[in-house]
């Protein structure tokens, strides 16, 4: 798909979140999702039934089992039967699915939403799965030590530093202080080295959290939302699956999906950016040419909080957010997949003239 | 609230997989100690190989041996090594571009700390002692400031090649299933069946799991049900499955005890496996120190009329 949206419009018109957490072990992982998705259904007026379709983005790698997501849908009210789609990938994606059934004209309004609960297993070891499976799964090379490898490379071109790497850091957890779902906030050390040249606090909390939002198209979302979040473009790229192929300084998917999403045509005020670690913000700053006009991550981002699966679904929800609280006019929401922003997602998103 | 149950939860998988012509070669070679890439149309080397061309998505086959021998184009020091990683002892994680190819292979590389790493610095291919046609059949890299050496030109064809690998795999979880699972498996270790009534339908969900699937609303209300029941639907299983102690035939049923309005799963005993039948009365039997019931036996009541169960189907 490219930017345009044929001569439907569609907009981000309701948005809800859970409060992120290192464990959640009280709860299933429906019993965690369902207060996210009565919340975002609470915003709009509308009960299950007045959705059209209904896309979920998760993880089996996470809980350990398979076909997790088909018991989360229990808390969606799957009965009688509803049009219905899954991808095992961040909730952004999800989103990105919806959105190409709405301007299809097959559905009016959609439900997305995302969860991750990465509290019952080890999550570093958990995402080496996501590996090639030939030359690079077998060897275990964590997530941690694969964003050390980026880090180092920026650092070699000069493009970053360990104070550059401390300064994203502070400055996503310092915005995360006005974010009451955010987990972790406010100073946090540096601390130690986990995978050298990375510290602690260049890497995202662990934790546990979902997060949901309603697209509708056209009238449809203007009479749900009094000021809709209109999706202008969206475009998602891959790179080389081999990380010698890349060049791990920059990122041309993000780049590209970010032209393809019209994000270059005018400039915006905002960048909700998943970057999971401090050095992945510098990659994606310079692709997307953000220069200290725009308001980078004012949730806090990725570093503040990183349920798996949500945390793309959530930049885009953050940026539709401040455009229906009239706080941004044009925003940009980037989410990610793969180790060393493999997968690039990109969605600028508008509020009316006001 | 009662605590909620965690129990280890280790999930293991050999996934068995097939290399294509050029995996199969890379893999080969590395049992033989020869590092092969492949040429792309514009003339790159690429190692490790792919089969075809990332930028063109052009098939490429055009091996080439290239040096075991090679430098550092990135690095990140691991001072805490995880399960399942090349070496034990604290290492560097590396990208290495092989002399003679045009991109970096990830490995580790043995150092005796992150002093003695540097981006450009020469390594090379410590090869495992025991090789099987896999990429572990390097161990890591080494320091190395000795010459170049010259690869000797290996075609790639090999007398006895690797055509498959065992990818093993191992996660290990802490699983927690939540408050309203938590509750039915508690309720069970007492021989009891406790489901939970949704608010909004009132029907009763058994085993509960939180939320009403009609509604979408939290459950909570529980409620005792069974331990009597009716087979609403069952099956004959003729194929006897792996480390399962049952002799076949035996009947697979779906049972819906009395107060609830959700059929669960059961296997029934206790009667010919061709005397079951839709309506049978069953109650539970329980063997010393089981966490659940071993099997359904018939009650001798009457047969349940099809009204009392038809919507349970």
């Amino acid at each position: 798909m490219t930017s345009a949206p044929g001569d439907r419009e569609v907009a981000v018109v309701a948005f809800a979140q859970t409060v992120h957490r290192r464990t959640s072990d009280e709860l299933s992982e429906v019993e965690m999702l369902m207060p996210v998705l009565h919340e975002v259904l609470d915003h709009t007026g509308m009960k299950t039934a007045d959705i059209d379709f209904t896309c979920s983005g998760s993880s089996d790698y996470l809980a350990g089992r398979a076909f997790s997501f088909t018991l989360a849908l229990d808390g969606v009210g799957a009965w009688p039967p509803i049009s219905e789609s899954h991808v095992e990938m961040d909730g952004a994606w999800a989103l990105y699915e919806a959105w190409t059934k709405l301007l299809t004209g097959d559905a009016d309004t959609a439900l997305v939403y995302a969860y991750g609960k990465s509290s019952p297993g080890s999550v570093r070891d958990v995402l080496t799965r996501q590996l090639d499976p030939y030359y690079v799964a077998p060897l275990w090379p964590d997530s941690v030590a694969l964003a050390a490898l980026q880090a180092q490379a920026l650092i070699d071109a000069g493009d970053t530093d360990e104070p550059a790497l401390a300064a994203v850091a502070a400055r996503d957890r310092e915005a995360a202080s006005a974010n009451p779902h955010a987990q972790l906030k406010g100073p946090v050390a540096q601390g130690e080295y986990l995978v050298r040249p990375l510290r602690t606090g260049d890497c995202p909390p662990i934790g546990d959290g979902a997060a949901a939002v309603i697209l509708a198209a056209d009238d449809r979302a203007r009479d749900l939302c009094a000021r809709p979040a209109w999706i202008r473009g969206i475009d998602h790229r891959i790179e080389a699956h081999g990380l010698g192929v890349r060049d791990l300084t920059d990122s041309a998917s993000t780049r590209l999906a970010a032209e393809r999403a019209g994000a270059f045509e005018r400039p915006v005020d905002t960048a909700e950016l998943h970057a999971p670690f401090t050095p992945q913000e510098i990659v994606l700053r310079k692709a997307l040419r953000l220069d200290d006009s725009v308001v980078v991550n004012p949730s806090g981002g990725a570093l503040a909080a990183n349920p798996i699966m949500a945390a793309g679904l959530l930049r885009i929800g953050e940026a539709a957010a401040r455009i229906h609280r009239g706080e941004s006019d044009r925003a940009l929401a980037h989410a990610t997949s793969g180790p060393c922003l493999q997968q690039n997602l990109v969605a600028v998103l508008e509020g009316e003239p006001r | 609230m009662p605590e909620v149950l965690k129990a280890p939860l280790v999930v293991e998988f050999p996934f068995t997989r097939s290399l294509g012509p050029v995996q199969s070669a890379f893999l080969t070679g590395l049992r033989e100690r020869v590092v092969l890439g492949v040429r792309t149309g514009d003339g790159r080397t690429l190692v490790p190989p792919v089969e075809y061309d990332p930028d063109t998505a052009e098939e490429i086959r055009d091996l080439v041996e290239v040096a075991p021998t090679g430098t550092v184009t990135t690095w990140a020091w691991n001072h805490a090594p995880r399960r399942g990683q090349p070496l034990t002892t604290p290492f560097a994680w590396a990208l290495v571009r092989l002399d003679g190819a045009d991109t970096a292979l990830l490995h580790a590389l043995d150092a005796p700390g992150p002093h003695a790493v540097h981006t450009g610095m020469r390594v090379r291919i410590r090869w495992a002692a025991e090789r099987t046609g896999a990429i572990t059949d390097i161990a890591c890299f080494e320091p190395y400031d000795g010459d170049r050496t010259e690869p000797a030109g290996h075609t790639g064809e090999f007398a006895d090649p690797v055509t498959g690998i065992v990818a093993a795999a191992r996660l290990d979880y802490t699983y927690s299933p939540g408050r309203a699972q938590t509750a039915y498996i508690n309720a069970l270790s007492g021989r009891r069946t406790v489901g939970e009534r949704c608010p909004a339908c009132r029907k009763v969900y058994v085993p509960p799991r939180g939320a009403c699937p009609t509604c979408g609303v939290a459950t909570s209300e529980q409620v005792e049900v069974g331990p009597r029941g009716t087979v609403t639907t069952f099956c004959i299983v003729n194929i006897k499955a792996k480390n399962l102690d049952i002799e076949v035939p035996y009947v697979y049923a779906h049972i819906a005890l009395d107060g609830a309005d959700l059929a669960l799963h059961g296997r029934i005993g206790g009667i010919p496996y061709d005397e079951v039948r839709m309506g049978l009365r069953v109650e539970p039997v329980w063997t010393d120190g089981a966490r659940y019931p071993d099997h359904y036996r018939p009650t001798g009541e009457p047969d349940a009329d099809y009204d009392t169960y038809k919507e349970l189907l």
